[in-house]
């Protein structure tokens, strides 16, 4: 198992640096976005509970274009085919999947995070940078969770671009709820202790949830 | 052999509605706040109630698909689902009247209960759209029945986060049926039977209709003397169909 999840990875990956079809486009999409919501909102800076709306927001709908593309090569290219003649564990695919998006995340994060701290922050990024991280970390567990199931659930739908984020983002309000909640404290003008520990517990336990949930579904999405 | 039964549960679910309205009229106290407007809490609630069991319960008989492959299994969710969605959406209206009766706005953020509700109504009305992207039936099941699971769990959970979210601004007038009087909470029972059985026989009959279709459609093929095998519906269709025998359609070929 472990050893078809790393190959499954290597491979994920791989495409991904050769073909460059998705992270570059998620990362400068969050950039762009920064941008919009600075003409959108008419402010030179945020902060508080504005300035963590606006950082969830971008990083969700960015995440979602990755979600778009996680599975159309194994569709488009008979990826699926070739993973099922293998005799293999199928689940080795939803963990091969999830972590490679959390991957894309992690790589979005780096780019988006910083940009959004240069761009539109008020208060300073650096002190709220190992909360953010923990919150950043659980939250991305749930989305690569969730959007790599949906993915392989709309991405054999005949309109797969939107089925994806129609079903994605109801799913991922809890993780919106979580994040932001515990993001806006520390990205407040005056800078709190610590993110309120129930939403951390709240993220911790939607990602338990849906990563069992997950695991026990997933098989049958791929038995053709 | 879905019909079995109907007049019955049609008949008990009319007279606990009958008997359910009028204690609600007649019976229970006018509430000292909110007065009559109070009222619609006996529908409301219930609805609301009903809506997310028969979500949940979408999400079990799923399951049972799953674990089956019955068709069967993959129609009662099916009908399940779709049944509580027009459940949700008098839910989501009924809550609109009674927020603009006592707080003055057709829409309150602060309460939970309804914006858990509307998520939910939002995440379960892909799930029309999602079999209907589907061409492939059998493909169509195993990909409903997938989301109806992954969707029945997110119910409670997304109820969970949202009532952290919210601070109560608003006083819960009648939170749990616990802290009612006696006349009001007996009232409430009742009309949580009656929508429950009016659920139940709604279902009931969609699954009659949709059976009595699927068999007509097996004996007018029969008729054309076309292939009855699979008998599926021409075009695309979101809704599971039931693939009958020709010997069970030609066997009871006018029960229905």
């Amino acid at each position: 198992m472990r050893r078809t999840v790393a190959a499954l990875l290597r491979k994920e990956l791989l495409v991904e640096l050769r073909t460059l079809e998705s992270v570059p486009g998620m990362s400068l999409f969050a950039v762009t976005t920064f941008v919009v919501f600075h003409f959108a909102l008419n402010q030179n800076s945020v902060s508080g509970d504005e300035a963590a709306g606006i950082l969830w927001v971008t990083l969700l709908f960015a995440a979602m274009l990755g979600v778009n593309r996680l599975f159309v090569a194994d569709q488009d290219q008979g990826g699926f085919d070739a993973f099922l003649l293998a005799p293999v564990d199928r689940s080795a695919m939803l963990l091969a999947k999830a972590l490679a998006l959390l991957a894309y995340l992690i790589v979005l994060e780096l780019v988006a995070v910083p940009a959004f701290g240069l761009l539109l922050l008020g208060p300073s990024l650096s002190q709220a940078l190992p909360d953010l991280l923990v919150v950043l970390l659980l939250a991305d567990l749930g989305i690569a969770v969730i959007g790599t199931l949906v993915a392989a659930l709309a991405v054999r739908t005949r309109a797969r671009d939107l089925l994806g984020a129609l079903l994605a983002l109801p799913l991922l309000v809890p993780v919106v709820i979580g994040g932001a909640r515990a993001t806006s404290p520390l990205l407040g003008l005056t800078h709190a202790a610590s993110p309120p520990i129930r939403w951390l517990l709240t993220l911790g336990l939607y990602d338990l949830v849906f990563g069992l949930i997950a695991y026990a579904v997933f098989d049958f999405l791929l038995e053709d | 052999m879905y019909g079995r039964g109907l007049r019955t549960l049609s008949i008990t679910t009319v007279a606990v509605m009958a008997i359910a309205l009028g204690l609600v009229f007649f019976y229970a106290p006018l509430e000292a706040e909110q007065g009559f407007l109070q009222k619609i809490f006996y529908v409301h609630v219930p609805l609301a109630i009903v809506a997310l069991c028969g979500f949940v319960a979408g999400g079990l008989m799923a399951i049972q698909h799953l674990r089956t492959r019955d068709p069967r299994w993959d129609m009662r969710s099916y009908v399940a689902i779709h049944m509580s969605l027009i459940f949700a959406v008098a839910t989501l209206i009924t809550g609109s009247i009674w927020a603009k009766g006592s707080w003055g706005h057709w829409w309150v953020w602060s309460e939970p209960t309804l914006v858990s509700f509307l998520i939910v109504f939002l995440l379960y009305a892909t799930y029309q759209p999602l079999r209907f992207a589907i061409e492939d039936p059998e493909r169509q099941g195993r990909y409903a029945s997938v989301f109806a699971i992954l969707a029945g769990a997110f119910v409670p959970l997304n109820f969970l986060a949202v009532r952290l979210s919210t601070e109560y601004l608003h006083p819960r007038v009648l939170g749990s049926s616990s802290n009612l009087p006696a006349k009001m909470q007996l009232t409430f029972l009742v009309s949580l039977l009656g929508i429950a059985l009016l659920y139940l026989t709604l279902c009931k009959y969609e699954l009659t209709a949709k059976h009595t279709r699927a068999q007509l459609r097996a004996l007018r093929r029969r008729l054309a003397g076309e292939s009855v095998e699979g008998a599926a519906p021409r075009g695309r269709s979101a809704a599971p169909h039931l693939a009958l025998s020709p010997s069970a359609s030609a066997s009871t070929p006018r029960s229905a």
